[in-house]
């Protein structure tokens, strides 16, 4: 044990700058950040009230302090469990979630009756089943660090998670459509006629798991027994199989939902986590290369028999010309650019603005209703607050040191911006628009629900990469975990 | 309400909200470029990479440059590279190790590569069969030159710039 003592200290000792800093837990400067984004969102109530109602009504206050006490809840809850994750995320989440709230009880506020404006309710509306839906979320985020205390454990549950992941997605295309169709597309399990949700938000997540497990026990044969085609290395289709199978199977279902947004965003997970896993830029290629190949493909299909290819051509010849018919198909996307361009800079302001002339304001298109009132000025932080949160992401997964988390947490991240990048693209026009929320701000309880878990898991994973080395000698582990430590037993005791 | 009021809270929102930004990006600032100083995402052994930064290049193509990758290069998992950091690299047969290689005779916690200044190191870990730099038993903690076979077992790793 006097060799093993010499290396154990050197550890600590060349890691000592970055170790120590990293070690620290940070979770004053989340606390302090968390409190200046509940200001951020009491102010936003404030103004919304004093340009709408010309007065701010004495309880302008009690959203904000409701999400912000559900949030310092979640917060202690990292301060005792997850000591060590990133001190950025939850405050950046939080501060979207609650402009979210804020805005869409705006929307309220707007529809309605002037008189009955002033006593609106915080529970009311939209905004109020928001307020209500952030609460539950944010508890389940808690729930799932308290019950989750290494991420490493999820892998076991892996094939379980990725059969109920395709379960989930199937549900609503096998209904009738009276159950499962809402605006035309079948993504929904209807409960009565008030409450429904969205299994493929929660889908995602489970899919995601299973790749990054199955990647990762397969990641040696994927690299390894490879065929080299046209310079590229394409690895054997019986290691590949399952995950494609389970691919194939969840984009199928998919394209039969009519729900274009949800299977590009498949898609793109499927492709990255298959990068990260085996670090061949030839993935990224490939599927890019599929995914014009496939968008083009539909794009002609649609044009030429039409049938289940119909809806994607109509959004393309809306993205290629929206003014072409600004009346009925182009809209929507024409009233959101409208909302943007009246927005200008700085925007008319919170609570300035005509955001009941756009459909889905609530939903799809919130950030084209938030960017008429914020402005390009206001519009750009939120998107460098999800560049952000994306950012920590992508942070946990290189700095983990488990192939499983960084599977996880980089798939994660990514997955969350592009969808970010799908539905703000797609209403500035820059790519066909698919109906797609956008986390943390659209309206709508499953998208909430699943995001704020994508966050726990972030934070889990964030917490076992800086958490300092703990384990017996021979570990490299995040956290000096049981198995670790009987593993590392024998190795020590042989040596005289 | 006056309209300088409205006015007022309009654009101090959306200078709060830019605060809350760079408050954010100031919390993480000092790990947002962590990686960007090697240039690369996993960040070189340190102080190598320090050197790298002042006006000392000769000296360090002089030297050699820093190891980077770990490649195996014999064995089940030749072809596998390790993309070095800071962190030390455990080699065994254990499911947790950094280099899980499938060897029998490999032990479960067979060996492992420490950094330190910028040097790496491989100790044995009271292997059964032993590690072997180039030909050499490693007894205690041996630095590691660039292109030095390390053996265990039947699978060999090199570092590789």
């Amino acid at each position: 044990m006097t060799a093993a003592a010499t290396p154990a200290a050197s550890p600590a000792t060349t890691g000592e700058q970055p170790g120590v800093r990293l070690a620290r837990s940070r979770r004053n400067a989340e606390l302090s950040l968390l409190l200046l984004a509940m200001v951020l969102v009491a102010a936003y109530g404030a103004t919304v009230e004093a340009t709408m109602l010309d007065t701010v009504t004495p309880d302008f206050w009690i959203p904000a302090a409701a999400l912000g006490a559900v949030f310092l809840g979640l917060h202690l809850v990292i301060r005792f469990l997850a000591p060590f994750a990133d001190p950025a995320l939850l405050p950046a989440v939080a501060l979207l979630n609650g402009l979210g709230v804020g805005f869409l009880r705006r929307l309220d506020l707007s529809d309605a009756v002037p008189a009955e404006r002033e006593g609106l309710a915080v529970f009311a509306g939209t905004g109020g089943r928001q307020l209500a839906w952030t609460l539950v979320s944010v508890i389940l985020a808690a729930g799932l660090l308290v019950i989750l205390r290494d991420h490493r454990s999820v892998s076991r549950y892996a094939y379980t998670l990725g059969l109920a992941g395709i379960v989930l997605v199937m549900i609503p295309a096998v209904l009738p459509s009276r159950f499962s169709e809402i605006n035309g597309a079948k993504l929904w399990i209807k409960f009565g006629d008030t409450f429904s949700i969205q299994p493929g938000e929660f889908a995602k997540l489970a899919l995601l798991v299973f790749f990054a497990y199955y990647l990762v026990r397969k990641r040696e044969v994927l690299s390894l027994a490879s065929r080299r085609f046209l310079g590229i290395d394409f690895p054997r289709g019986r290691d590949l199989g399952p995950v494609v199978v389970v691919w194939l199977i969840s984009l199928l279902v998919l394209v039969f939902e009519k729900d274009l947004g949800t299977s590009l965003l498949y898609f793109g997970m499927f492709v990255v986590t298959l990068y990260i896993a085996t670090e061949r830029v030839s993935w990224l290629i490939i599927g890019l290369v599929l995914f014009f190949g496939g968008a083009y493909l539909a794009y002609i299909l649609g044009d030429l028999v039409g049938g289940p290819f119909a809806n994607f051509y109509l959004r393309a010849e809306i993205w290629l010309d929206p003014f072409a018919d600004p009346h009925n198909d182009g809209y929507q996307l024409v009233q959101g650019l409208l909302a943007l361009g009246t927005g200008g800079l700085f925007g008319a302001g919170p609570g300035g603005g005509q955001p009941g002339l756009l459909p889905e304001v609530q939903n799809d298109f919130i950030f084209a209703g938030l960017g008429e009132e914020i402005g390009l000025f206001g519009l750009s932080a939120l998107l460098v607050i999800y560049l952000l949160i994306v950012e920590r992401g992508l942070r946990a997964a290189l700095a983990v040191r488990d192939s499983f988390g960084k599977l996880v947490a980089g798939g994660l991240a990514f997955t969350l911006g592009l969808q970010v990048f799908v539905i703000v693209g797609g209403i500035s026009k820059l790519i066909p628009l698919t109906g797609q929320t956008t986390p943390f701000l659209s309206a709508g309880g499953s998208s909430l629900m699943a995001n704020w878990l994508l966050i726990a898991v972030l934070l889990r994973v964030s917490d076992g990469a800086h958490r300092p080395v703990t384990g017996g000698g021979g570990t490299a582990r995040p956290s000096g975990g049981p198995p670790e430590q009987l593993h590392g037993a024998p190795t020590e005791v042989i040596r005289p | 309400m006056p309209e300088l009021v409205i006015t007022v809270a309009r654009f101090g929102f959306l200078i709060l909200l830019w605060i809350f930004v760079f408050t954010v990006v100031g919390v993480i600032r000092r790990d947002l470029f962590a990686g960007a100083r090697s240039g690369r995402l996993v960040a070189a052994p340190r102080t190598l990479g320090a050197v790298a930064g002042q006006a000392a290049k000769p000296a360090k193509v002089k030297r050699g440059r820093a190891a980077h990758q770990l490649v195996v290069t014999a064995g089940q998992l030749a072809g596998t590279r390790i993309t070095l950091g800071e962190a030390q690299i455990t080699i065994g047969r254990a499911e947790d190790s950094t280099l899980v290689i499938t060897d029998d005779y490999a032990s479960a916690r067979h060996a492992r590569l420490v950094p330190r200044d910028g040097q790496w190191f491989v100790e044995d870990l009271g292997s059964t069969n032993g590690t072997y730099l180039d030909r050499a038993k490693v007894t205690g903690p041996t630095p590691v030159p660039l292109g030095v076979p390390i053996r265990i077992g039947r699978t060999s790793l090199e570092l590789r710039p």
